[in-house]
């Protein structure tokens, strides 16, 4: 257990640091001078030129990388060349936005997807077992930011039962709920789809197995036999998925925030995009790596906690 | 006894060829019997046709303007109504929908093929080299599309080739895990080896021995990504972050639809149907292909 938490932990590590080299690169492999292409024609030489002293642009490439792998392990993600402010002082401010509205989705459509796909397991083939199966492929082929669209078309335009912009007022947590609803609506509704799929093959597998035969041999219900027994083992798989998912549920969550004009990290990183700050983007698209290595490196490690069989895998 | 003279032991050229090509007739029967997969397949030739024949089908030139009928509903003259200039919507999505073949064709054709090389050596190659390629791999999977998208963008402004070469890189790591997998089963068994023996170089056992048995499931996995690759486009464009406006792509007019979306839904209606049916093709095609020729790869997806 131990060999296998040191060695995954370690994996993670190694991939934020190749991503950090990535974002490093990217800007010294386009041909041109780094400061004006990392902001753009808008900048002026003395922002340009603070720009260039802040990474030691000067420097050779090697030691500006030390340099700037330095200062993201201090938690220094840079600053924003045009109006100063600390990168890592706006993330925090914009992340748990992100976070609530990414944790929202995925409660809702986890409460709906994983018992949608234990129903049609136990009665797989019957009419029941169809409409689910058909609905989780419409819901998986509609991508999220066209849910987003019609979400708007149906809820707030034609029926005008929602607010669209905004993430509501400060301290009016009804409000908040309230604008939370079609985000969270659009982002999660392909999980529920793809949960369904996903929960009701690893629980036909399960349901196979010799352990679920002997329980079934001492006459408990079926339905007893797929909720208190099955399940457990058959969720597993899920939780890898929704580790290794949670990055398309990432992009989900930028498109919503643009669409619905809901502050977050997707937001940042798309208006910083627009305005040619790039020292924004690369702290923002870093702090969305990270918390995508962490959220699949917990699903990993809450695997191998339950089921010890994953251990050896690595 | 004459060569005419029938007997029980003699070997019928024909029969014995006979189960391979029955294994393959009843895998095209199983497959036609798939109802979800001939739909999906009629689905997938409809998106062929209507981008290849684009020009035939449309009934107005995609950039003509009308400006008296400009966001009309549907009539009889402009069948899935107009944009904000009077364009007429129906021939702007089939004209959008060569751009999302252009992406799909260009986008898996290419990722396919260098997932597949790289996998393969990956596979077949010493220790060392397999563990960098799959932290490559791992650290391109760790990018969530989009965002990896709006960075390059940041830098490189809007534009197709970028579209591509997001979706190439993001998609490679796919094609080359599954390579690798299958490449390490082959790597130890007796064919290989004999060839080895033999003195083959290690280039002609990939390409003539392993690539010929790894490559099918690689193909359905393609089928599988086309929706994919076409979302990402269609997501970039829609954020004015892909394909630029006046070119159509369905990305382009859910994007100039969005912004007239109060006055007239049509534009982010038509836009939108286009890429469900696409995803929903492909999608059944490809599973039905799996269920048919690869039971085996289930588990994985």
């Amino acid at each position: 257990m131990w060999l296998y938490l040191v060695k995954r932990i370690l994996l993670s590590v190694v991939i934020i640091l190749m991503a950090i080299l990535v974002l490093f690169l990217m800007l010294h492999m386009i041909p041109g001078d780094p400061a004006s292409i990392a902001l753009g024609p808008r900048a002026t030489p003395e922002v340009q030129a603070a720009y260039a002293a802040k990474m030691h642009l000067d420097k050779p490439l090697p030691f500006q990388f030390l340099i700037f792998i330095g200062n993201v392990l201090q938690g220094d993600l840079g600053a924003d060349v045009f109006s100063g402010r600390s990168v890592a002082q706006t993330l925090s401010e914009q992340l748990p936005f992100t976070i609530i509205l990414a944790i929202t989705a995925l409660a809702w459509s986890a409460l709906i997807g994983i018992p949608l796909g234990c129903l049609s397991a136990i009665k797989p083939n019957t009419w029941i077992d169809r409409v689910t199966g058909i609905l989780s492929v419409g819901t998986i082929a509609v991508p999220s930011f066209l849910v987003s669209i019609w979400a708007i078309l149906v809820f707030a335009i034609s029926l005008r039962w929602l607010p669209v912009i905004g993430a509501g007022d400060e301290g009016d947590i009804l409000d908040q709920i309230q604008h939370l609803v079609l985000p969270a609506f659009a982002v999660g509704l392909g999980w529920v789809g793809y949960l369904a799929r996903m929960v009701r093959a690893s629980m036909l597998e399960v349901i196979g197995e010799n352990y679920i035969r002997s329980v079934r041999a001492f006459g408990l219900r079926h339905r007893t036999i797929v909720f208190r027994y099955a399940l457990k083992v058959a969720v597993l798989p899920t939780i890898t998925l929704i580790g290794i998912g949670f990055g398309g549920l990432l992009s989900g969550t930028v498109f919503a925030e643009i669409i619905f004009a809901r502050p977050g990290i997707g937001k940042i990183i798309y208006d910083m995009v627009l305005a040619r700050n790039f020292p924004v983007v690369q702290g923002a698209v870093l702090a969305t790596i990270a918390l995508y290595v962490l959220v699949t490196l917990m699903a990993d490690l809450v695997v191998s906690w339950l089921d010890p069989r994953v251990r050896d895998s690595l | 006894m004459t060569p005419s003279d029938p007997s029980p032991i003699r070997l019928d050229p024909a029969a014995v060829a006979e189960p391979a090509y029955s294994e393959g007739r009843e895998k095209l029967l199983l497959f036609m019997q798939n109802r979800l997969g001939m739909f999906g397949l009629v689905l997938v030739v409809l998106f062929f046709l209507s981008a290849i024949f684009a020009p035939i089908f449309a009934t107005h030139d995609p950039f003509q303007m009308d400006i008296p009928n400009r966001m009309s509903g549907p009539t009889a003259q402009h069948w899935a109504g107009t944009d904000q200039l009077g364009r007429d919507t129906y021939s702007r999505v089939l004209y959008g929908g060569r751009v999302a073949l252009q992406v799909a064709a260009i986008g898996v054709s290419v990722s396919l093929a260098v997932g597949l090389l790289l996998g393969m050596v990956a596979g077949y190659g010493p220790r060392w080299l397999d563990n960098l390629l799959l932290l490559v791999f791992d650290t391109i999977r760790s990018f969530p599309t989009i965002v990896l998208a709006l960075a390059a963008v940041a830098l490189l402004g809007p534009s197709l080739n970028l579209v591509l070469a997001v979706v190439i890189v993001t998609t490679i790591p796919g094609y080359a895990r599954l390579a690798r997998t299958s490449t390490l089963a082959l790597k130890h068994t007796e064919f290989i080896m004999a060839e080895r023996s033999l003195g083959a170089s290690p280039g002609r056992i990939l390409l003539r021995h392993v690539l010929p048995n790894v490559i099918g499931p690689l193909l359905i996995l393609a089928a599988m990504d086309v929706p994919v690759v076409v979302t990402i486009e269609a997501g970039l464009s829609f954020l004015g972050l892909g394909v630029l406006p006046p070119t159509a792509s369905w990305g382009t007019i859910l994007n100039e639809g969005y912004l007239i979306i109060r006055d007239t839904p049509w534009p982010v209606i038509a836009g939108g149907i286009p890429l469900v049916l696409t995803t929903i093709g492909f999608t059944f095609l490809g599973e039905a292909l799996r269920d048919v020729f690869d039971p085996k790869l289930r588990k994985g997806h």
